[in-house]
């Protein structure tokens, strides 16, 4: 059941996931915050495969880097990764159920945080505690959940102008 | 002669454009660490983002509002409360006024150089701590006066306790500021308890300092406090930055490794004031500190 989703209704979506990503929390809860972004950019790779390019991936990274107070580069060069990899493996994964999907997106964003720890420690950081990879299980727990509610959101009939 | 119609799209596969984005990243991340040819890049991305940041604000916004109301309800005792520490405070300041006069006069009984120390005169912007950044490997924090609130770079934050940082980024409406721990940084140090002079850096992980290149014969003790020397001239000195936590012998090399730990927090207020040492009118240009110090 595959429903087109505007571009108006992507842009918008990304442009939440950015919000979300700035957000201010502290402690344990930014710690496990998924990549909200990052997300977003494996959820319409996925699912509505060629909507997005690889020059919003990396542009999304570059915004991102500078709202972190990041390595300009950092984000983008991890962002442009998992669009690769969700464009490479989307058609796959569209043939399992959403709960199937969670354990590989994990796979997926744990692949970009490796990418990004590498370019921290390139640049002569030490490596982070294991609590570091607490957002690559957050996102995938968070797959399923969301891919549902986007679908419901996506779909045609009841209220379109909803977003 | 025109091609069959497209069934697919064309242009670079998903590697090579993988491969092309790499390439871009990469240059950008060695421009950014190494070399730092466009500074305004990131302004300008800076600028881009920052209604996405003031939105991302609205909720910590709300909850700030709601707890300034709650508080307000109490408020005749905090003000009875602030009273007296305010004159505590105010005695301190008194006596610190008389020793201060005494330790000139007795400078000039000695012939000694007046210290630049006391001519110092610091200006103080009170700004709000907006934005923690999730990865562990970038120890900075956002605030939330930039450029347009007279706030310059290289400018020292701290908070009651000691140093938290320094300013590294402008931005008009926030700048970010390097922390303490972070690699990169170093601050300029005297221990209080002896007057020994080092240079107390940063090493990437959190609450851990270290003060390196001090021979193991140094008189250096667990629980010294290091305050700011002021040498360099961007930090005022006096102002308290860390605690010695231990000290250990290293048997290979001729130097001790001192680790300490910070004494300001970001993590306990949301407040901060942003130091500038004015120009010193100083007659003696030996001593003279130079504010411009750029990042780190």
């Amino acid at each position: 059941m595959y429903v087109p989703a505007s571009s108006l209704f992507i842009a918008t979506s990304l442009v939440i996931a950015l919000i979300l990503n700035f957000l201010p929390l502290q402690g344990d809860l930014l710690i496990a915050r998924p990549d909200f972004v990052a997300f977003a950019i494996a959820y319409w790779n996925v699912n509505h495969p060629h909507k997005l390019g690889m020059s919003v991936a990396f542009g999304m990274g570059l915004m991102v880097d500078v709202g972190n107070a990041g390595i300009l580069g950092q984000h983008a060069l991890a962002y442009c990764v998992i669009f690769y990899l969700t464009q490479i493996f989307g058609r796959r994964l569209r043939l399992f159920s959403l709960l199937k999907q969670a354990p590989q997106i994990g796979f997926f964003l744990l692949i970009m945080q490796i990418v990004f720890a590498l370019v921290a420690l390139s640049s002569g950081s030490t490596l982070p505690g294991w609590r570091y990879f607490h957002a690559t299980i957050a996102g995938a727990l968070l797959w399923t959940p969301a891919s549902f509610a986007i679908a419901l959101l996506l779909k045609p009939k009841p209220d379109s102008s909803a977003l | 002669m025109e091609t069959a119609p497209q069934f697919f799209r064309n242009g670079p596969g998903p590697f090579a454009r993988l491969f092309i984005f790499a390439i871009l990243s990469c240059l950008l991340i060695a421009e950014d660490t190494r070399f730092k040819y466009f500074p305004q890049l990131r302004q300008t991305i800076g600028v881009i983002i920052f209604p996405l940041q003031k939105i991302a604000y609205i909720p910590s916004d709300i909850y700030d509002q709601v707890e300034k109301l709650i508080t307000s309800f109490n408020l005749l005792e905090e003000n009875v409360k602030l009273r007296q520490l305010y004159l505590d405070r105010r005695e301190q300041l008194l006596r610190l006024e008389a020793l201060e006069a005494e330790n000139t006069h007795l400078r000039r009984l000695l012939g000694a150089v007046q210290q630049i120390e006391t001519t110092a005169k610091t200006k103080v912007v009170l700004a709000e701590i907006q934005y923690t950044p999730r990865d562990p490997f970038n120890h900075k924090i956002t605030l939330n006066k930039g450029s347009y609130h007279d706030i310059e770079l290289g400018q020292a934050v701290i908070d009651d306790k000691g140093i938290i940082g320094q300013i590294t980024q402008l931005y008009p409406w926030s700048s970010e500021v390097t922390l303490l721990t972070d690699k990169d940084h170093a601050v300029p140090i005297q221990v209080v308890r002896n007057g020994l002079r080092s240079i107390v850096s940063g090493t990437g992980k959190n609450n851990e300092l270290e003060l390196r290149y001090l021979s193991v014969n140094t008189d250096i003790q667990q629980g010294d406090l290091l305050v700011t020397s002021g040498i360099g001239g961007v930090y005022p000195p006096g102002i308290p930055v860390a605690t010695v936590l231990k000290i250990e012998q290293d048997s290979a090399g001729d130097f001790a490794l001192v680790t300490s730990a910070p004494i300001a927090g970001v993590n306990r207020n949301r407040q901060v004031l942003v130091l500038s040492l004015a120009q010193v009118e100083s007659n003696n240009s030996l001593e003279t500190p130079t504010i411009e110090s750029g990042t780190n």
